[in-house]
């Protein structure tokens, strides 16, 4: 059984306050908190500090609910949202040209055209997953969605299926790009985390993957046939890796590649 | 079909709360359950099963997640935590010093503790939500409530905020 003199941790502490601890172990802390008054400040403040935030906040369980979080209403408004977003689209094409630029600013000396477009890939993966009603311009359901964007620029795109994720595509939108129209699809996971890809023509040497993380996000991006790709997402190497060799194999069966040779090399690059 | 729509309306009160005290903005709070709701019923075809209620939290969670790191890129939005003038007018003084201190706190950190303190979950369940280690959800704590007694002790530490 346990040792009723053994140490106290700090972490036991914290177990006992959040009501945590087996009942085994509950008796001993109590012992260790009689005869180390420093401790048993230090739980008290802890305690302080749990009662001052229901204080200051539990009453909010007994406010009304505002009619706008009424889930019957929700429902209906999920509908007309649609209208929306075409004014949305306007305003949002302007700032994202806005915050491309700012980005190319902000790139220390000369960068190059491929670094400039990866930085505006995760600027605009930044502004638009913040966005709530209209992270996207035409949702995934419009069947123009991709001949619009194709044909904007200027290949034959197709959003990769991403449900071996639990990833779903919510749309796109139109970018202006470092050298050219840019498109960006969004996806969104059951949790509400939210991934990207960015395409456009790029005229630079072809890569294989290359990660970049930037404060709280990742992007796995290459170039490949004259166009960049970029898929941005939460900070985790592995899973955007994940997601970006799914992509690319699903993206590499439609864009015609100048030799099958070199889109082969690319995958063993990126596997090994 | 049915429980599935009456398990998020219960947890709403709940969600709520929890909004409120992560962003200190009541209007702020009610849009992140707005949207959250948005979610929870647009992606019912990915639930599968489990609680409800933990599910609804982590999506709550991303999404303040998201809006702060929006925030964080425009830093003339940034200063939340000054504008504590008209705020419900609490008689007790206390109410507004937990929420400064709350407001200094790293997110991670504010997420852990009041999904623990004011939300009841067990630790299990916020390394869920936070999609992180138990032991990591500890120190979240443990780092969360050093900040807070320093702070109310009256030693204020330097601003640490989200980039």
């Amino acid at each position: 059984m346990v040792d009723h003199n053994t140490t106290v941790t700090e972490d036991e502490l914290h177990v006992y306050v959040d009501g945590e601890l087996p009942a085994d172990r509950r008796e001993a802390v109590e012992t260790w908190l009689s005869s180390h008054p420093d401790d048993a400040a230090r739980v008290a403040a802890w305690r302080a500090q749990a009662e001052a935030i229901r204080a200051r906040y539990g009453a909010v369980i007994h406010e009304p609910i505002p009619n706008r979080l009424a889930l019957g209403k929700i429902m209906r408004n999920r509908r007309s949202w649609g209208t929306v977003a075409a004014a949305a689209a306007v305003a949002a094409f302007v700032i994202g040209g806005v915050a491309g630029w700012i980005a190319r600013g902000a790139s220390a000396a000369a960068p190059t055209t491929a670094e400039l477009f990866t930085s505006d890939a995760i600027e605009a993966h930044k502004l638009y997953i913040g966005e709530v009603r209209h992270p996207i311009e035409v949702k995934a359901e419009e069947d123009h969605l991709l001949p619009w964007l194709s044909r904007r620029v200027g290949t034959t795109l197709r959003a990769p299926d991403l449900g071996a994720f639990d990833l779903k595509l919510l749309g796109g939108r139109l970018l202006p790009g470092v050298s050219g129209p840019a498109a960006l699809f969004m996806y969104e996971g059951a949790s509400g985390e939210r991934f990207t890809i960015y395409c456009s023509r790029l005229n630079a040497a072809r890569t294989a993957f290359r990660y970049d993380a930037q404060e709280n996000f990742g992007a796995v991006h290459w170039i490949e046939g004259s166009y960049g790709w970029v898929i941005s997402g939460p900070k985790d190497k592995d899973k955007l890796k994940a997601v970006a060799s799914a992509a690319y194999d699903q993206l590499e069966k439609r864009i015609p590649s100048p030799s099958q040779g070199a889109a082969g090399q690319l995958i063993s690059r990126r596997g090994s | 079909m049915g429980t599935f729509h009456q398990d998020i309306e219960v947890a709403i009160p709940a969600l709520r709360r929890y909004a409120r005290a992560l962003t200190r903005d009541a209007e702020t709070a009610d849009d992140l359950v707005q949207d959250t709701l948005v979610r929870a019923l647009r992606s019912e075809h990915l639930f599968h099963g489990g609680d409800v209620r933990s599910w609804l939290y982590t999506i709550l969670t991303n999404l303040n997640r998201n809006r702060l790191r929006s925030l964080s890129r425009r830093p003339t939005v940034m200063p939340i935590e000054d504008n504590d003038a008209p705020d419900a007018a609490g008689p007790e003084a206390g109410g507004r010093d937990i929420e400064r201190a709350l407001a200094l706190l790293v997110d991670e950190q504010r997420t852990a503790l009041l999904l623990v303190v004011l939300e009841g979950l067990t630790y299990r369940e916020v390394a869920d939500v936070q999609g992180v280690p138990i032991g990591t959800v500890m120190s979240r704590l443990a780092r969360a409530r050093v900040q807070i007694k320093t702070y109310l002790d009256g030693e204020r530490p330097a601003l640490r905020r989200i980039k």
